[in-house]
């Protein structure tokens, strides 16, 4: 079985105080730390499990620059067989659209029975990916995916749907899947299996590479433009309890008997 | 003047309430002498229909059996006809799984910009713009729909818009046909209804809950302490669910539980819209974060900044030592 996993590089948000670069674009990302984006983790590992199931081929492919060559390596070391980046200036400033726009080219070269992508970004958190990459390989889809098992030509996935329940399906494949949280327990990576791929060979593939015209990609290619990126607006704030941590735990004691029926 | 059309998302039998928040929306984009209509599909959908028709001026019900269960794959395709005959300047659906499963496939084909998870939706010029939530929420994002005549799609995020009220338009219900070519690709085997926990959160008055922020199992052991004090049930954000270490049924959230509490202690939890989605009725809600910029002080009414650990611990002790 040809499996396909997409995933992407984004930054640690969990503690990071966030700061917009100067352009208005994007955010500066000298103190940041980047890993595999969640949802990818539960997708690459849904596409190893596949393969030591039936056998097959995984390949990880991400839109990114040579940075994003770590989150492939990381894929590798978690039982990917090979990995393709595609980097390109032209790629630069891309929506969804365009993402799967360079996405499709690369895979409709490629033998492929399941496409994999996470439900979402932690960064763009739009979602949008996988569904429109189904869309122009012209494959059923199922998003949000809570379970996946494949049988004889056919996909079953368990996934989230309207009203806070879950519904089991069956597609034809090939298909595209998009991994929920909770798909699966991803493998532990350890340094050591990262350092075993290190002489794995990366494909990197351009824009022409893949017959793509720099104005159908990136920013030129994008359905949607960025206008600019803003700090929310400040609106309600808690009231922060500060000083020291006898003193704010007495302060939050007092307001729990005023306000919180303690 | 503008013309909308909107989505609407059935649960069962009845209508996803989401769709009056999508209502008010699409009123204010179509403007003065601008047309709202709604699209409705499944079977059996007379009623909803009906029930659309009072708020919005056209309904196009797609009443078929092989509509019987929302189908993101399917309902796409149902609905392209619609779309490609042209004519909506907006389409909107709302953020929800089916927004999810059904807008960026249907967006594709239909050749239409689309717009996820807008927190507000505005036009710039001809084209639809809104803004959104990215990076966790701790930064916004103004984006626009590029100039291409089509028209554009959003989805829009849950309590972003008021539910309009209880609508006397009199709308015009048409009977929409699928297309000729109409051909489902997946095969609904069961619908799968959450399970019941041992403790019923929905009718808690105080919870304590717990996310990612406690690291490991044992963490979860000072929370529960820290319940236990409150005379609180304890429950979860999706990633503590995810690893296991509490049931789904103490999970709250858009894919999870809504609770009404009239306490709500959120321990290393960011704060993410789905978390908070979760949450109605206006608890009193205190978060405890080592992140000054997590986006759960943007929503809680009182809050320590500081490592779990060691707040934990000590507001439980305080508590216990308030009792006498
Ligand atoms: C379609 C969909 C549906 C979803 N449904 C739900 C849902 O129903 N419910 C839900 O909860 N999520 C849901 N999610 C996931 C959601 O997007 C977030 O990923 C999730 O809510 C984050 O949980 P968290 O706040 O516990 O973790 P994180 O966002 O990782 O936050 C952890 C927090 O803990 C803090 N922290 C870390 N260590 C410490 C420490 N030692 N002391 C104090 N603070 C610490 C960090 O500063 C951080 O703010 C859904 C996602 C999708 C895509
Ligand atoms: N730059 C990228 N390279 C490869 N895959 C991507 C990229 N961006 C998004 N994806 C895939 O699409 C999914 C959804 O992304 P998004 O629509 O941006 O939220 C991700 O979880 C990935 O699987």
């Amino acid at each position: 079985m040809d499996i396909i996993v997409c995933i992407k590089r984004v930054p640690d948000l969990a503690e990071a105080g966030l700061e917009i670069a100067a352009d208005g674009r994007g955010l500066r990302t000298e103190d940041l730390d980047f890993d595999i984006n969640e949802w990818d983790d539960y997708a690459v590992e849904a596409a190893v499990r596949l393969k030591e199931q039936h056998g097959g081929v995984v390949t990880a492919i991400t839109v990114g620059d040579e940075d994003a060559e770590e989150v492939l390596r990381r894929a590798l070391a978690m039982g990917a067989d090979q990995a393709i980046l595609l980097d390109d200036a032209a790629f630069a400033g891309a929506d969804p659209f365009a993402i799967a726009t360079a996405l499709h080219a690369c895979i409709r070269s490629l033998p492929f029975d399941v496409v994999l992508c996470g439900a979402v970004t932690s960064d763009g958190a739009s979602g949008q990916v996988g569904g429109m990459l189904a869309a122009l390989l012209d494959v059923p889809q199922v998003a949000l995916a809570t379970g996946l098992e494949v049988d004889g030509g056919r996909a079953r996935v368990r996934h989230e749907v309207e009203g806070g329940l879950e519904r089991e399906v069956e597609v034809a494949l090939p298909c595209l899947i998009t991994a929920q949280s909770g798909l699966n327990q991803p493998r532990y990576v350890s340094i050591r299996g990262i350092r075993k791929v290190a002489d794995v060979a990366i494909a990197a593939r351009s824009a022409g590479d893949l017959g793509l015209a720099a104005t159908a990609v990136g920013e030129a290619g994008s359905r949607v433009r960025l206008e600019g990126l803003l700090l929310p607006p400040a609106g309600k704030r808690a009231e922060i309890l500060e000083g020291s941590l006898d003193a704010a735990v007495a302060t939050l004691v007092e307001r729990l008997r005023e306000r919180g029926g303690l | 003047m503008k013309q909308v059309l909107v989505i609407a998302e059935r649960r069962g039998a009845v209508l996803d309430e989401g769709v009056f928040e999508l209502l008010t929306a699409a009123r204010a984009l179509a403007g003065g002498g601008g047309r709202v209509a709604a699209a409705v599909l499944g079977h059996g959908i007379g009623g909803l229909a009906a029930e659309l028709a009072r708020g919005f001026d056209r309904v196009f019900a797609f009443d078929d059996e092989r509509l019987a269960e929302p189908d993101g794959d399917g309902d796409a395709q149902a609905l392209l006809p619609l779309l490609a005959r042209g004519g909506f300047d907006a389409v909107l659906l709302a953020h929800g799984n089916l927004g999810i499963d059904l807008a960026p496939g249907l967006s594709v084909r239909a050749g239409m910009p689309l717009l996820a998870d807008c927190l507000e939706l505005h036009w710039a010029g001809q084209s639809l713009a809104g803004t959104r939530a990215v990076y966790g929420g701790k930064v916004h994002a103004r984006v626009v729909a590029a100039a291409g005549g089509t028209g554009a799609m959003a989805t829009v995020r849950g309590g972003a818009f008021a539910p309009a009220g209880p609508g006397t338009v009199a709308g015009e219900v048409v009977a929409a046909a699928l297309p000729a070519e109409f051909a489902p690709r997946r095969r609904p085997l069961r619908t799968l209804r959450p399970e019941a926990g041992e403790v019923d959160i929905t009718q808690s008055e105080r919870l304590v809950a717990v996310g990612r922020g406690i690291e490991d199992e044992d963490g979860l052991q000072l929370v529960r302490g820290l319940a236990a004090a409150l005379g609180a049930d304890l429950c979860a954000s999706r990633p503590v669910v995810d690893k296991g270490w509490l049931p789904r049924s103490c999970q709250v959230g858009t894919s999870g539980v809504t609770v009404r509490p009239k306490l709500y202690v959120a321990v290393g939890i960011s704060g993410s819209f789905q978390h908070m989605g979760g949450i109605k009725g206006s608890p009193f809600v205190v978060a405890i974060n080592k992140d000054r910029a997590a986006p759960i002080f943007g929503v809680a009414d009182v809050g320590i900044v500081g490592d779990l650990s060691e707040v934990v611990p000590a507001l439980e002790a305080a508590i216990e030592e308030q009792k006498g």
